[in-house]
């Protein structure tokens, strides 16, 4: 350890000057004492305790240091001639053991006693080491200090694996560093979204996509449970799903806990920090306190700008002209050059607050605001962040902006343009030859002409001039083109997936696939939503698409189901569920039925019905129960059977030709093969099949999706029947001689309607859509059609045929199924 | 002494878009949501239209859907959005330290009115 180094003033208690002890030689204590020093410089002799042996240095910029874009000197704050100057004394690398209240005394590690008038408080805060076996070994780092900095740096030059915990501003900023430095980095985060505290989903994700573009890999979601030893230094970080990662060096960066053991020791009020009234006073009146240490008005800081703040009011009181400090308003950017990121504010919206959404796929941006009460309550941009410092003095000062609210989205420049306020004016006022459309490099003069010609709707300028048919970035602009030229006479054009765009499902299924979209927030992001994270029409029809257009590959997003589909099982109005175990075909056994009976009574259902898919519906089940009814019964050999899915519900049959007497062929056979090749399928919407042994039609095979008839020759093929609200009776598609036959053109139907109808569509109303002529064109034409289709839904089948109910009950998403905590007031608890 | 606020426990029991619930013995079930912003709201588990349990509901930006109907109802207010009217008691929370917090009164309130009936 460096000896304790003294500058300055050799004689500290001369005069009649107040004593002021500071103890924190970082960016708080510093800048507190020269706001006094700007004030009443003659006022105070000071002595500064600062725990590193070295001057004063500006953390934040700790990270560029790291990234080899500044050294040290660069950032020093306070210069050794700064003490000198100023008279001040620094004792540093000896840290103060203890505060003694009664005598006005601090007393450093080295036996050093100094007494003081007023004391200050700036002991900042400690890096938060997650309490895991192995967290004590050498290797694993903090980055809190310039020593962290050096380990990190010596790690680098020997290059190799580096994995950094926590995926927050400085685990980021650490990530970054290591990275340029050359070494491997994976960033391993708890929650599934980077920054959450500063981002919301949608920016969380395009900052992923670009860090994984530099080399990194990050792991969301991912919970550290052990840091791996060998040979007495780190070597790797499990995680609690089995996965290790190698590591020569481990970066703590979880979060920080303000710094108050000296404080409370001494008996000052704490809680998460050293508590301060407005003049930055602690419960003792000669005791300040300043920085990340303190919590005032029940809020700890962690960012450096509340510090300004915290530090003006703290000088005006102690040289007597108090002011108040009133709380910050923080706003975060990420230091990791090339990456242009700004937060501020409350984004959680609330009553009464709009978001104001703007994408710009082909450059890379998002940009969101939140309006409330006609002010700006929060901002959140990625990719273009010159309006940040102007969405934040907007915030900070309350502005109303409900004049500029049209334009506010599209920054300063463009909102403050006065009578351009209105978007629709700025868009008037562009000339003829400005450019709307980049992709299809179509005019402003082109579009007006298009929609003179004759396009009164979006879709009709798309289809007819191309303006905004690829990427759709410049959709508002020519929304703003038809407002303009035809005023109230717009039509409105094909029915959008929701409110949160303008792009109909076609569109959606199209550009998911030309442009290899394969998660929600980059469809969003690459096709403009104008919500942040949705709604709840778009993200379970998103969902169902990309697991459509990626089998395999995709992974499904249960927050964006349906609550039955999350569940496996069918909610019912009384918040309770219904359970309905698969019978193949129809077919059932003593053994299933003994085990439906036993769950009937052992679980107290009150009531079992027989549906009309011909299956056994267990009712009155509670969402607890559910795995512990999976279980027993799986334990039978049932498996889902999926009645509560956009999937295939039941394959209904009749008995055929192994017992009736009418029956041509063996339906109940066949209806047993369809189910097994078509069970656990996601669709559009919910698909019912059903198989009868002879025109008679018992099983009702023509108000079915697919329905087969079977006849001496063969078997009729007929699709796109409905009970439900509106009966439809099926059209008949084709005829086939052999069973094979038949279950390759089910196969093949059933990926067709996957693939093109929109969600929430039957295949009645897509038929009717679409018309049977092309279902048959896209089945028949090509004479391989059939088998390609059949090809892509059995490779997709391969991953869908996995019991849902086995893994539940098996634990996992346990918590789906359990309470949070029970509530038991005290005259409940016997 | 009791607190004004009851702990329930860590943050990260509730991922981002998803609910969990919290039986109240002799009382309302209360629906504790973690929005994909990283917020926290708690609820009565009812929706006002047909009593639907909103924890099971489709979480998006602070708006749950309702499971049974797809009444859309506002996290921070209780009250149904759009052309639907009615309102759910909220109850009100905070986040400590990685902790959630429901204030004591609220949740034991419905208990209190439910006993005086009884």
């Amino acid at each position: 350890m460096n000896a304790p180094m003294t500058f300055g003033n050799d004689n500290p208690g001369s005069g009649t000057r107040e004593r002021l002890v500071v103890i924190g030689n970082g960016m708080a204590g510093c800048r507190a004492v020269e706001e006094i020093l700007a004030r009443d410089p003659g006022r105070y002799s000071i002595a500064i305790f600062g725990a590193e042996p070295r001057v004063n240095y500006n953390r934040i910029m700790l990270s560029p240091v790291l990234a080899g874009e500044k050294a040290f000197d660069d950032i020093v704050i306070n210069t050794a001639e700064w003490y000198e100057e100023n008279g001040i004394e620094l004792i540093s690398g000896d840290p103060v053991d203890q505060i003694d209240r009664a005598t006005q005394t601090v007393i450093a590690r080295s036996g050093r006693v100094e007494p003081y008038d007023r004391l200050l408080i700036a002991t900042g805060s400690d890096p938060f080491i997650i309490p895991v076996p192995g967290s004590k070994l050498p290797g694993v780092v903090t980055f809190r200090d310039l020593d962290d900095v050096d380990k990190m740096l010596a790690a680098a030059d020997k290059g190799g694996n580096a994995v950094v915990i926590g995926g927050g501003l400085l685990g980021l900023e650490a990530a970054h560093g290591l990275n340029l430095r050359g070494m491997a980095v994976t960033v391993i985060h708890l929650m599934p979204t980077l920054m959450e505290r500063q981002l919301d989903e949608a920016a969380g994700y395009l900052l992923k996509t670009e860090l994984e573009s530099r080399g990194q890999v990050i792991l969301t979601g991912a919970d550290t449970a052990e840091i791996v030893e060998k040979d007495g230094h780190v070597a790797g970080v499990k995680l609690k799903d089995g996965r290790e990662i190698p590591a020569d060096i481990v970066v703590m960066a979880v979060g920080i806990r303000p710094a108050t053991a000296l404080a409370k020791a001494a008996g000052l009020e704490v809680e998460r920090g050293i508590m301060v009234d407005d003049h930055m006073i602690t419960s003792d009146p000669a005791i300040m306190a300043v920085g990340e240490c303190v919590q005032h008005r029940g809020t700890c800081y962690g960012l450096v700008a509340p510090l300004w703040d915290m530090c003006r009011a703290l000088a005006d009181h102690a040289t007597d002209s108090p002011s108040g400090y009133e709380g910050s308003v923080t706003s975060t950017k990420l230091k990791v050059s090339g990456i242009d990121l700004f937060s501020a504010g409350d984004f959680s919206g609330g009553d009464g607050a709009e978001d104001i959404v703007m994408r710009d796929a082909a450059r890379g941006i998002y940009k969101r605001v939140i309006v409330k009460d006609d002010k700006l309550v929060g901002a959140v941009l990625y990719g273009d962040t010159a309006d940040g410092s102007w969405y934040f003095d907007l915030l900070k000062k309350g502005e109303d902006v409900s004049d500029i609210r049209d334009a506010l989205i599209f920054g300063q420049a463009f909102a403050s343009g006065g009578a351009l306020a209105d978007p629709n004016a700025a868009v008037a006022a562009l000339s003829d030859d400005a450019e709307i459309c980049g992709c299809n490099g179509v005019s402003k003069g082109t579009v007006v002409k298009t929609i003179q010609g004759g396009a009164c709707s979006l879709d009709a300028v798309r289809s007819q001039c191309k303006a905004s048919a690829s990427c759709g970035s410049c959709t508002g602009l020519v929304e703003s083109l038809l407002k303009i030229t035809l005023g109230d006479d717009i039509q409105s054009g094909p029915k959008t997936v929701c409110k949160c765009t303008s792009f109909s499902h076609d569109d959606v299924r199209r550009l998911i696939l030309e442009k290899e979209l394969k998660a929600i927030p980059q469809v969003m992001q690459e096709l403009h939503w104008t919500t942040p994270d949705g709604c709840s029409s778009c993200r379970p029809a998103l969902n169902y698409y990309l697991l459509c257009a990626w089998p395999g590959e995709y992974v499904d997003d249960q927050k964006s189901r349906f609550v039955n589909e999350r569940m496996h099982a069918n909610i019912q109005k009384d918040g309770t569920y219904s359970v309905v175990p698969r019978m193949w075909g129809g077919l059932t056994n003593p053994k299933e039925l003994r085990a439906i009976a036993d769950v009937v009574e052992k679980y107290n259902a009150p009531m079992v019905k027989v549906t009309g898919g011909q299956r056994l519906d267990i009712f009155g089940i509670k969402k607890e129960d559910l795995p512990a009814v999976w279980a027993d019964l799986n334990a039978a050999g049932m498996v889902s059977g999926h009645a509560y899915g956009k999937s295939l519900r039941t394959v209904k049959t009749c008995v055929g030709s192994e017992w009736c007497r009418f029956g041509t062929q063996d339906s109940t056979g066949l209806g047993v093969k369809l189910e097994q090749m078509t069970w656990g399928s996601w669709m559009p919407h919910k698909f019912k099949i059903a198989v009868s042994g002879c025109p008679r039609n018992c099983a009702e095979a023509t108000i079915k999706d697919f329905g087969v008839v079977c006849v001496d020759s063969g078997y009729e093929l007929h699709v796109g029947g409905n009970g439900g609200i509106k009966v439809r009776a099926t059209d008949l598609l084709c005829k086939v001689a052999t069973e094979q036959e038949a279950m390759d053109v089910c196969a093949a139907f059933t990926q067709l309607y996957r693939e093109q109808a929109w969600y929430l569509e039957r295949t009645a109303p897509w038929i009717e859509r679409v018309g049977l002529d092309h279902v048959k064109q896209g089945l028949f034409d090509d004479p391989e059609a059939v088998a390609k289709l059949a090809a892509r839904f059995r490779y997709s089948q391969q991953f869908m045929q996995d019991d849902p109910w086995a893994k539940r009950a098996a634990g996992e998403d346990a918590e789906l199924h359990q309470h949070l905590a029970e509530v038991r007031p005290l005259e409940f608890a016997q | 002494m009791i607190g004004d606020w009851l702990d329930i426990g860590p943050t990260d029991q509730i991922a981002p878009g998803n609910a969990r619930t919290l039986p109240v013995r002799g009382g309302e079930e209360i629906a504790v949501f973690h929005t994909m912003d990283n917020q926290f709201y708690a609820l009565v588990n009812k929706c006002p239209h047909k009593q639907g349990p909103l924890s099971q509901g489709i979480v998006h930006g602070n708006v749950v859907t309702c499971p049974l109907h797809n009444w859309n109802i506002s996290l921070k207010t209780g009250e149904a959005l759009g052309d639907d009217e009615g309102c759910v008691p909220t109850i009100p929370l905070k986040v400590d330290a990685g902790r959630i917090y429901l204030l004591r009164e609220a949740v034991v309130a419905k208990r209190a009115a439910v006993a005086k009936a009884a």
